[in-house]
C-alpha cells in the first residue's frame, strides 16, 4: 500500500501541469512562435515599411499606388486580375474537357493520355517557361519550323506578351482543374443519372440539374486556387516581359531601390492574396456534395462511329504531342553544344559534355549542391513543424485552432516575390527572432524561405494521414502502459509515415526547384539551382540550363511516383 | 486483481452533462456490466476508470489508491476497443508484445508470456501475420490478447462483441466469459446488448441519459426493475397503469379497466413505492408471467397477433382496453388463431408495482 500512495505524491507537480488544462498551450505555443516570428513578423515589418517609409508616416505610399496621375501601379493590379481572370477561364476549359473525355469516353489512346495529362505538374516554374520559349517564341523552333516549311518571310506566330503568360498559365494550371473534376466525375455516381432519366428527363437537363450542380463545388474551389497562384505567378511575365504585373512591378521597385513602394505592393497583393484564400477556405468548409452510394462503377461511352475514332485518335495524337513536347525540347537542347544553335531551327551540334559536367565541374555542380543542402534544412524545418502542427491540429483540443490553420496556410497563398521581400524588411536587420543576426545574404535566409513557403506542404500530408488514423489506437497503447512520447513514436509516427514521408518528399523537390524568391534573395555564395538556370538563359548557355532542368524534372518525377505509390494514388490531395 | 470504487463520480462536456453521480463498487474478480443505450455515459463512465477522461466531480479508487486524475498508462488496465484498436503496422506477436516492451521484460520473456497469450487464445500459428490478414473473429482475439497479457489489475472492455456476426459473437462471448473466470481478473463490460449482459455479469449497471437507474444482479434486474425504464430495457414486459381499489396486508387491486384487474404483491423492503386507495400505480407484467387456463387474476381477451418462434407462442391479447404481450412456451399445444378468444391468469408473483 505505502508504494502505491507514494507514487501520486513524487509527480504531484509535473502531474498537476500536465494535466492541466492549459498545459496544451504550453504545448503548442513554439507552434504560434515559428508562426508569429517567421511569417507575422516579416509580414507586420513591410507593412511598417509601407507605412513609414523614408518621408514619415502615413498612407503616402498606398495614395501614390491608387493615384490616377502615375497608374503604372493601377495598371499592374489590373494586368494581374484581368490576366489571372482569363488563365482561370482558359484552364476550367481545357481541365473539365480532359476530365470528362478521359472519364467519360473510351477512344484509342485514352490511357496515354489520362497519364500524360499530368505532365505540366513536373514542370518546375522557371523550366516549365524556358522550354515553352524554346519551342513557340519569337526564334522557336515551332514557329521556325512553319516558316520554313511555308517559305515564309517572318514566323507565323510566336508567343509574346500577355497571350504568352496565358498560353504558359493554361498549360501548367489546368491540371488544378482537371484532378478536381476528374475527382468529382468519378465520384458521380451514374445511377444518378439514371435515376434522372427514369424519372423522364433529357440529356441537357441532366446536364444543367444534375451534373453541373455536382461539379459546382469543385469548380468554384479550382478556380479560387488558379486565380490565386495566377496573382502570385512571376515566372511567366519575366520571361515574357510583360512588366506591368504586380509580382514585377515589386521586383523592378526593388531593383529599382524604392523599398518602400515594394512594400506598399507587396502588402495590397497580399491582401489579395489572402482573401483569396480566406474565401476558399470558407467555400471548402460549406462544400460537401459527396455521393452516399458506395463501389462506384464507371461505365465509359464508347466511341462507334468510324469517323469519330479516327479524329479521335488524331486529336488524342496531337495532344500527347503538346504535353510531351516541352519535356522533349529540354531534353533535345540539353545536348545541344553552347553557343552552337543560333538562326537554325533545332540546334546543329550536339554533345554529352554539360551532364558529365553537372556532376564533375564544380562550378556547375555548385548550385546542385547549394540547393540540396538549403533544401535538405529548409525541409528538416518542415518535418519538425509540420508533424507536430498536423498532431497538434488533428489530436488535441486548444483554443484558437482555426488562427493556426490559417496562419499555416497564409505562406501557402502568398506569392514568392511577396514571402521574400517581407524576409528582406525583417531580417535586413538583427532581430531577436533571427538570434540578433542579419540574415540577408548569409547561407540561412533562403533555407528560411524554403522554410516559409513549404510550410503547408508536410503540415497537410500529415494531417490527412493522421485524419484516416483512428484515435483509438493511440488510446490502446497508452492503455498498455505506454506513455505519450512512447505512443507517439512507436504507433503515431509508423503510422503516418507515408504522409509524412510524401509531404517530405515534396517540399525537398519543391525547394530544389524554388526560383520566384530566391531571385530576390540569393547571395552569390549561395546561388540555388533555379537561379543558376536563369543566369545561364541570359549567358546564352542554353545547354547548361536544360541539363539543369531535366535534372529537376527527373527528381520531381520520381517524387510524384514515390507518393503516388505511397499515398495510394491519392497524391493530389497532398498537391 | 483489485477492486474499482466510483465514488459519486460526474462528467460534464463543457456545459452538456455527461454522466452524473455515479457511485459504484466493484469488487475483485467480479464481472460488472455497464448496460444501456447509446448516449447513455456507459462508455464515458469507462473512460474515466480507463483515464482517458478526468471526472469533473468525484474520485476514483483501484484497491484504496486514488487514481482520479492519474494517467491511464499507469494505471495496469488492460482495454479492449470497440473496433479493437489493432496497430496496423505490426504483426500479431508484435501488437500483444507491446505492452510487454513497455514494461521493459526481457526479450526471452516476452517471447514466452505472447507465445503463452497466443495459446490462450487459439492464436499460437498467427504469431508472424499482419492484422489486415486476419478475420474479425481473430482480430478480436488478439485485443483481448494484447489486453490481458500484461496481467492487469482491471479489465476494461468497450463494446468488444458489437463488431461480429451473430454467431461469433455468441462464441466470443463465451470465449471472454471463460478468459474471465480462469484468470479471475476483475472486468468491466460496457453493452447496449441486455442479452451479452444477461448471461456474463456478476452485476449490471442499467444507465440511462447519463443517471444510473438500477445496479444489482441479473435476477434482481429482470424480476425487480426499479423502473419503468428498467423493465422495459431489459427483457419484454407489459406496462399498465391503473387505480388503487383495495390494500390489505401486502396485496394490492389495482383496476386497470372494467374488463381487467389484477391483485399483487408489494414487498415494500425491496420495493420502495407508496401505494394508497385511489391513488394511480404503475406496474409490469412480464410476457412470461401470463398463463393460459383457468387461476389467480383470471382475464379473458381475445388475439390480435400469433408469432411462433419455436421455443414459444408469442400473442398479442386484447383484454379491455389493454393490449398485452403473452409468450407460451410451446410444448405442443394447439396454436390459436387471431380472433380466437382466450383465458388467461396471472400469479401474484407476476405482477410487479414500479416506479416512475
Amino acid at each position: 500500500m505505502n508504494t502505491d500512495q507514494a507514487a501520486p505524491l513524487k509527480e504531484s507537480w509535473w502531474a498537476r501541469l500536465t494535466q492541466s488544462k492549459y498545459f496544451i498551450y504550453i504545448l503548442i505555443s513554439p507552434l504560434f512562435l515559428v508562426l508569429l516570428a517567421y511569417v507575422i513578423y516579416p509580414f507586420y515589418q513591410t507593412f511598417i515599411q509601407s507605412v513609414v517609409g523614408s518621408e514619415g508616416a502615413g498612407i503616402g505610399n498606398y495614395k501614390r499606388f491608387f493615384s490616377l496621375e502615375s497608374t503604372a501601379n493601377l495598371e499592374a493590379l489590373w494586368t494581374s486580375i484581368y490576366i489571372s481572370v482569363i488563365s482561370v477561364i482558359t484552364c476550367a476549359i481545357v481541365g473539365v474537357t480532359m476530365a470528362f473525355l478521359i472519364e467519360r469516353y473510351e477512344f484509342p489512346g485514352r490511357k496515354i493520355l489520362s497519364i500524360l495529362v499530368l505532365v505540366p505538374m513536373a514542370l518546375p516554374p522557371l523550366v516549365g517557361v524556358l522550354s515553352f520559349t524554346f519551342l513557340y517564341g519569337e526564334s522557336g523552333i515551332i514557329p521556325r519550323a512553319l516558316q520554313a516549311l511555308f517559305h515564309l518571310d517572318s514566323v507565323p506566330f510566336s508567343l509574346k506578351g500577355i497571350t504568352g503568360v496565358i498560353v504558359v498559365h493554361t498549360f501548367t494550371m489546368y491540371t488544378y482543374f482537371y484532378l478536381t473534376a476528374s475527382a468529382a466525375i468519378k465520384g458521380l455516381d451514374p445511377s444518378l443519372e439514371e435515376a434522372a432519366t427514369s424519372l423522364g428527363s433529357g440529356r441537357i437537363r441532366i446536364w444543367v440539374k444534375v451534373i453541373l450542380p455536382m461539379l459546382t463545388p469543385a469548380m468554384v474551389a479550382s478556380a479560387l486556387l488558379v486565380f490565386m497562384i495566377a496573382m502570385a505567378s512571376y515566372t511567366a511575365p519575366l520571361m515574357f516581359g510583360v512588366e506591368r504585373t504586380m509580382t514585377m512591378q515589386i521586383y523592378l521597385s526593388r531593383t529599382n531601390g524604392n523599398l518602400d513602394m515594394a512594400a506598399t505592393q507587396s502588402t495590397i497583393l497580399s491582401i489579395v492574396s489572402i482573401a483569396f484564400l480566406i474565401m476558399m477556405r470558407w467555400y471548402q468548409g460549406r462544400r460537401n456534395f459527396q455521393n452516399q452510394s458506395k463501389g462506384i462503377s464507371v461505365h465509359r461511352t464508347e466511341l462507334r462511329t468510324p469517323f469519330m475514332k479516327y479524329l479521335s485518335m488524331l486529336l488524342s495524337f496531337i495532344g500527347v504531342i503538346i504535353l510531351m513536347l516541352p519535356i522533349l525540347v529540354l531534353v533535345l537542347i540539353s545536348f545541344s553544344v553552347d553557343g552552337e544553335w543560333t538562326i537554325q531551327i533545332i540546334p546543329s551540334a550536339y554533345t554529352f559534355d554539360h551532364y558529365i559536367a553537372l556532376f564533375t565541374d564544380e562550378r556547375t555542380w555548385r548550385p546542385i549542391w547549394n540547393s540540396l543542402q538549403m533544401s535538405f534544412v529548409a525541409t528538416i524545418g518542415n518535418i519538425l513543424f509540420g508533424v507536430a502542427a498536423a498532431y497538434a491540429m488533428i489530436r488535441t483540443r486548444f483554443k484558437g485552432k482555426a488562427l493556426l490553420d490559417i496562419l499555416i496556410m497564409i505562406p501557402w497563398a502568398l506569392p514568392g516575390t511577396v514571402v521574400a521581400v517581407n524576409l528582406i524588411a525583417a531580417f535586413s536587420e538583427p532581430s531577436v527572432f533571427s538570434f540578433n543576426q542579419v540574415l540577408i545574404g548569409t547561407f540561412w535566409i533562403l533555407p528560411l524561405a524554403y522554410f516559409v513557403r513549404h510550410l503547408p506542404l508536410i503540415f497537410r500530408s500529415t494531417s490527412a494521414a493522421l485524419m484516416q488514423m483512428d484515435q483509438s489506437v493511440e488510446e490502446a497503447a497508452r492503455s498498455l502502459g505506454a506513455n505519450w512520447w512512447y505512443t507517439f513514436r512507436r504507433v503515431v509516427v509508423p503510422m503516418a509515415f507515408s504522409g509524412i514521408l510524401a509531404g517530405t518528399l515534396l517540399a525537398m523537390v519543391q525547394g530544389l526547384g524554388e526560383f520566384v524568391a530566391s531571385i530576390l534573395i540569393y547571395s552569390t555564395s549561395t546561388m540555388p539551382l533555379s537561379v543558376a538556370i536563369f543566369q545561364k538563359m541570359y549567358a546564352f548557355q542554353f545547354g547548361t540550363a536544360c541539363a539543369y532542368g531535366v535534372l529537376q524534372i527527373l527528381l520531381i518525377i520520381f517524387v510524384l511516383f514515390i507518393s503516388q505509390k505511397l499515398t495510394n494514388g491519392k497524391a493530389g490531395a497532398v498537391i | 486483481m483489485k477492486s474499482v470504487r466510483l465514488d459519486h463520480v460526474s462528467k460534464m462536456f463543457g456545459t452538456a452533462k455527461g454522466v452524473e453521480h455515479v457511485a459504484i463498487d466493484v469488487k475483485p474478480g467480479e464481472f460488472f456490466t455497464f448496460l444501456g443505450p447509446s448516449g447513455c455515459g456507459k462508455t464515458t463512465t469507462l473512460r474515466m476508470i480507463a483515464g482517458f477522461y478526468y471526472p469533473t466531480k468525484g474520485k476514483i479508487f483501484f484497491d484504496n489508491r486514488d487514481v482520479t486524475t492519474l494517467q491511464p498508462n499507469k494505471r495496469n488496465i488492460g482495454m479492449v476497443f470497440q473496433n479493437y484498436a489493432l496497430f496496423p503496422h505490426m504483426t500479431v506477436f508484435e501488437n500483444i508484445a507491446f505492452g510487454l516492451e513497455v514494461r521493459k521484460l526481457s526479450k526471452s520473456v516476452i517471447k514466452e508470456k505472447v507465445e503463452r497469450a497466443q495459446k490462450l487464445v487459439y492464436l499460437d500459428k498467427y504469431g508472424t501475420r499482419k492484422i489486415n490478414e486476419l478475420s474479425g473473429g481473430q482480430q478480436q482475439r488478439v485485443a483481448l490478447a494484447r489486453a490481458l497479457v500484461i496481467e492487469p489489475d482491471i479489465l476494461l472492455l468497450d463494446e468488444p462483441l458489437s463488431n461480429l456476426d451473430a454467431k461469433l459473437r455468441e462464441e466470443t462471448r463465451l470465449e471472454i466469459k471463460r478468459l474471465q473466470v480462469e484468470l479471475g481478473v476483475t472486468t468491466i463490460y460496457v453493452t447496449h446488448d441486455q442479452t451479452e449482459a444477461m448471461t456474463m455479469s456478476d452485476r449490471i449497471m442499467v444507465m440511462k441519459e447519463g443517471v444510473v437507474q438500477q445496479i444489482g444482479t441479473p435476477q434482481e434486474i429482470y424480476n425487480r426493475p426499479a423502473n419503468h425504464f428498467v423493465a422495459s430495457f431489459i427483457g419484454e414486459s407489459n406496462m399498465l397503469e391503473g387505480e388503487v381499489m383495495e390494500i390489505s396486508g401486502s396485496t394490492v387491486k389495482v383496476k386497470v379497466d372494467s374488463d381487467l384487474q389484477v391483485e399483487g404483491v408489494l414487498d415494500t423492503a425491496i420495493n420502495k413505492i407508496k401505494v394508497e386507495v385511489g391513488k394511480s400505480v404503475k406496474l409490469s407484467i412480464r410476457p412470461e408471467a401470463i398463463f393460459e387456463g383457468q387461476g389467480p387474476n383470471q382475464l379473458h381477451g381475445t388475439i390480435q397477433l400469433v408469432e411462433f418462434t419455436g421455443v414459444s407462442i408469442n400473442y398479442l391479447v386484447q383484454v379491455g382496453s389493454a393490449t398485452l404481450k403473452v409468450m407460451i412456451i410451446n410444448k405442443g399445444n394447439q396454436i390459436l388463431k387471431r380472433g380466437d378468444s382466450i383465458s388467461l391468469y396471472v400469479p401474484e408473483k407476476g405482477v410487479y408495482f414500479i416506479n416512475e
